[in-house]
Parts: C-alpha cells; structure tokens; sequence
C-alpha cells in the first residue's frame, strides 16, 4: 500500500540529479576532465625520443614557460590591460546616461550598445584592418589634410592591437557597468539629496562605491578575455609584439607542442582565477554572477 | 494634516537642487557623448555594409581599400565562393544543432538549481562553481584543452567535435539567463495542475514550460550567437569541416573576398531585424 507514495518520494528526491545531470555531465566531460588532463600534461616529463610521457609532478614547468615568454605575457598584459581600462572609461558615461537617462528607450540603446556583436568576431576585426591600413578611411583622410606625416603607420603596431581589443570587448564592459547602475535604488539617491549632497557628493560617495562591484566585474570580464585574445594580434599587430595566446595557438596548431601549450595554457588559466578568486574575496563570490 | 505640505515643499526643492545642474550634464553632455560612443560602435560596420558594394578593378577578385564605384555583383554572386558558402551552411548547421542541445541540457539545469537547494540538491554549489568557471575561463585555454583530448582519445576532428564544443560552451550562458528568469516563477500554478490530476510530464508542458518560454528563448538566441560567432574554440577542433569564421580567417591571410562582407552584412541585417522586432513586440505587450 505504501509503496508508491513511497516510490513517488524517492523518484522526487531524485529529480535535482536527474535535471541536471545531462549537462553536468557534458560539462564534466568535456570542460573539467579535459582542463585537469591537460594540467597533468603539464606535470608530466616526456622523452623527446619515445614521445612517451611520465608522471614526476614536475611543477617546473610552469614558472620554466613564464620565464621563457615572459616577453609576450608582459606584452599581453599591458594590451588587455590598456584595453580594458580605455573600454571602462568610454563606457562608463554611456552606461550612466542609459541608466540614469535612458527613459523608455533604454532597451534600444542597450541594443545599440551591443551592435558590435551583431557582426562576427573575425570580420569586425578585418574591417579594422581595412580601417587603421595606411590607405585606409582612416589615414589617408588625415595625411590628406596634412594632419599626419606621410610615413605614419598604425597597422602591425601595438596601437593597432589595443584599438582592436578596446573595440571587440567593449560590449563586455558596458553591460555590467549597466546593470549596476541600473540597479541602484533611486530612493537612496534621493536621500543623499535630502541630506543636501549636492552631483559630485553624490556621485562620489553614493553611486561609486554602489557600482565598485560592478567595476570590478567589468573588468574581468574585458581582461580575461583580451589577455588570452590572439585574432587582434594577429590581424592587426603583423609579426611584432607577439601576445601569449598567439604562442598557445602556435605551440597547439603548427609546432604540436602539445606540452608546451599545455604548460602556458595552465598559467593563463591560474592568472584568470586570480583574478576571480580576488573578486570572491573582497566582493564576495555570489556578486559576479549577477553581471553576467 | 499640516505635515503634507512641509514634506511636499522638501520634496520638491530636493529634486530641484538634483536636477539644477545634471540638467546641463543630462540633456547635453551626455546624449551628445553616448551618441558619439555609439557612432563609433557603428562606424565599422557601416564601413563592411559600404564596402560590399564597392567595384574591384585589379585581376583578383579581393576586397581593395581604395573606392571603385558601386556595384551589385558580390549581391549576386554570393554563392561564387564555394568554400565560403559551404562553410556558411555547416556554421548554421552547427549552431542550430549545438543550440537545440545547449538549450534543452542548460533549461533542465536552471530548473534544478532554481528549485532545489541545501541536502535536497547535494553538489548544487559545485555545479555552480564549473558554470562559472566555464563563463570565466579564457576561451583558447578551453579549445586547447579540447583538442588534448580529441588527440590523446583519437576522436577524429570534424562536425561531430565542434557540436560538443560549442554545447559545450554555451550550456552555462543558456542554465544563467534561464535561472535569471526563472526566479519570479510560481510554484503554486504547477501544484495547481498536479492537484487538477496533471501527469508530471504533462505539467511540464502545459504550465511550466510555457511559463518560462521567455527565458527559454533568450537562451536559445544566446547559445546560437555564441556558435555562429566562435572561432578560437573552433579553431582548434574543427580538422576537416570548417566553419565560417574559421574559412573567413584563413581566408583573410591571403585576401578577402569581397562575398565576406555580403555574408557579414546580411547576417548583421537579419540579426538587427530580429533584436529591433523583439523590442518592438516587448514594448506592446507592456
């Protein structure tokens, strides 16, 4: 009799597992085994000879890459760097203004702001290519005024490289920065008024400290990804000022160095958690959910 | 009685002292600024739309910077590309496949970690954990990782390795902007239908899915943009079968057939189309 009631209860009890263990498996499978394989590359000690590989927990490998190219993750760095913070101040006004101005058009200039992403990755940044080569719009407009020597260049240089990846990542640094705008309480900010703070008051001490998580946010989500970013240096950087994912993709696809990649990929990904695991420590790690 | 107009007066002279000065900053400033941010967000593609008209005049058929004069031909030779064009079609067969599975694994997730927690749902933090990781990690450092396994299992690289890729990468952005939806949702209209003899099965497709079909949606639109646009994860595992960023790359380090930017543009069209249709059909519905 009591049986399937019972049965009933035990098939509930199983139901969490059962919805999400298709796609917890996929992920499984193919994000976490194959991140921990290729961490296991990268401790392992292979002969050059017999291509077979050990396991020694040979952690030296690692700071061994990062001394190796240490040039391009200082290359690397820098331009994610200089991208991200360039991405943060020209979108922090806009995302204020659609915050705080946006009235009932802010799903529109949300789309707007997002436009970038309607045009794929490669040929938004072919087209920049097109615009920054030297008889591009761009130069040729401004040497034809007599406003840049005629020898000026900008494509194959580290310029080029940033404005590529300020432009590719900008959406990922205005979104957030909205959504924390958009989230503060408006009631608070009218208190700050009554209690006779005047713009700059407010703004400082009230709005920023309010979207500091955000901020924050923003710019992880803009660095990681531009400080791995190798299609901007490629396309627009020529052959000098090599970034770290132009080695890994090199290392990878053309050299088979697959413990070399390994090893290089390890540390982009500890830099990227760093990161990350700072954010949970001083904002707690629930917050950066909320921006994505 | 005599408290409403005291406060009504510190209301409004508040607000006025607010609004002196954002005045100037809000109504000009500002708008002029963001709209200036905006052109440049445009400026590019406007310049890709320009340029798929532009004539070419040299022997080979490639995208040149200078202008020759307006034409249609890479309108109406679009298909004249034979690699372009197949690898188009794999790419949004790729994504429709990889979205339909993406979509349906990532909504069977949200639902469980929205409706269970604490010793109902042990490992719901672990599998919260991974999602996030699986937003944050750097995109190459995943396709390398893949393709260590493809190599070391012998999988062959092809269509079949970029569906699990890019199910892959998109189940976390789906489960997120699912459970963003999924908050408001109430539990009582589903105990309603079980109380009314309503079959789990049947409850979920006659109230819960309908109910959470927005987010769905959303979801779904995501996980499709993400595949059509990826190319550091599909560069790495796609072997033989080459998607369209893939072939636009390759295909750029020797010259770039104007066709690419036909490609880019209607995409753009139909993509914009879309987004402005649905903002449109959001704002009657409210």
């Amino acid at each position: 009799m009591s049986s399937p009631p019972r049965r009933a209860a035990w098939r509930k009890g199983l139901a969490p597992y059962l919805l999400s263990s298709p796609a917890g498996l996929w992920l499984l499978l193919l994000f976490i085994v194959p991140l921990l394989i290729m961490l296991s590359i990268t401790l392992k000690t292979c002969s050059p000879a017999s291509g077979q590989c050990v396991m020694t927990w040979n952690w030296g490998e690692l700071p061994h890459v990062v001394n190796l190219y240490r040039t391009q993750f200082v290359t690397s760095l820098i331009f994610a760097a200089v991208a991200t913070i360039i991405d943060l101040v020209i979108s922090f006004p806009i995302a204020y203004w659609i915050a705080f101005y946006g009235g009932r058009r802010k799903n529109f200039f949300l789309i707007m702001l997002l436009v970038p992403f309607f045009v794929s990755f490669i040929i938004r940044t072919l087209v920049w290519e097109f615009i920054l080569s030297n008889n591009g719009v761009v130069l040729t407009f401004l040497k034809g005024n007599h406003l840049l020597p005629s020898g000026f260049h900008v494509l194959g240089t580290g310029f080029a490289v940033v404005a590529g990846l300020a432009y590719n990542y900008l959406p990922f640094t205005a979104l957030p920065l909205y959504v924390a705008l958009e989230r503060i309480d408006r009631r608070v900010l009218n208190a700050a008024y009554d209690l006779y703070a005047n713009r700059r008051v407010a703004f400082m001490r009230v709005i920023l400290p309010l979207t500091v998580p955000g901020i924050f946010a923003a710019f992880l989500l803009t660095f990681i990804p531009a400080f791995g970013d190798y299609v901007n240096q490629e396309i627009l950087g020529g052959t000098a000022n090599t970034m770290i994912g132009t080695v890994i993709q090199n290392l990878f696809l053309i050299d088979s160095d697959y413990a070399g990649g390994a090893s290089l990929s390890a540390v982009l990904l500890v830099i990227s958690l760093l990161g990350i695991w700072l954010y949970a420590k001083l904002l707690g790690s629930r917050t950066i959910e909320e921006y994505l | 009685m005599s408290l409403t107009p005291f406060a009504r007066v510190d209301e409004s002279t508040g607000s006025e002292r607010a609004s002196r000065r954002p005045r100037r900053l809000g109504r000009f400033v500002l708008p002029t600024y963001s709209w200036l941010v905006i052109a440049y967000l445009v400026f590019p593609i406007a310049v890709m739309i320009v340029y798929s008209f532009n004539r070419v005049i040299s022997g080979l058929q490639l995208v040149s910077f200078a202008w020759n004069g307006f034409t249609f031909q890479w309108y109406e030779q679009w298909r004249s590309i034979p690699g372009l064009t197949s690898a188009f079609w794999l790419s949004i067969r790729l994504a429709l496949v990889s979205t339909v599975i993406a979509t349906a694994l990532g909504t069977l997730l949200a639902i469980a970690l929205v409706r269970y927690r604490g010793s109902k749902f042990r490992g719901k933090g672990g599998i919260e954990q991974i999602l996030f990781l699986n937003i944050a990690a750097p995109e190459i450092v995943m396709g390398a990782s893949l393709l260590g396994i493809f190599v070391t299992f012998n999988i062959a690289r092809g269509f079949l390795t970029l569906v699990l890729a890019h199910v892959m990468f998109s189940i976390a952005y789906v489960t997120v902007t699912v459970r963003a939806r999924l908050a408001g949702f109430d539990v009582s209209l589903e105990e309603a239908s079980y109380d009314l003899g309503a079959s789990p099965l049947g409850t979920f497709r006659l109230v819960t899915l309908p109910l959470i079909m927005p987010g769905v949606l959303a979801g779904a639109l995501m996980a499709f943009a993400l595949s059509i646009d990826d190319f550091v994860t599909s560069n790495f595992v796609s072997g033989s079968s080459v998607p369209f960023p893939v072939w636009v790359y390759g295909a750029s380090r020797v010259g770039t057939p104007p066709q690419v930017f036909v490609f880019g543009t209607v995409i753009f069209s139909v993509g914009i189309v879309f987004a402005l249709l649905s903002l449109g059909l959001s704002k009657k519905r409210a």
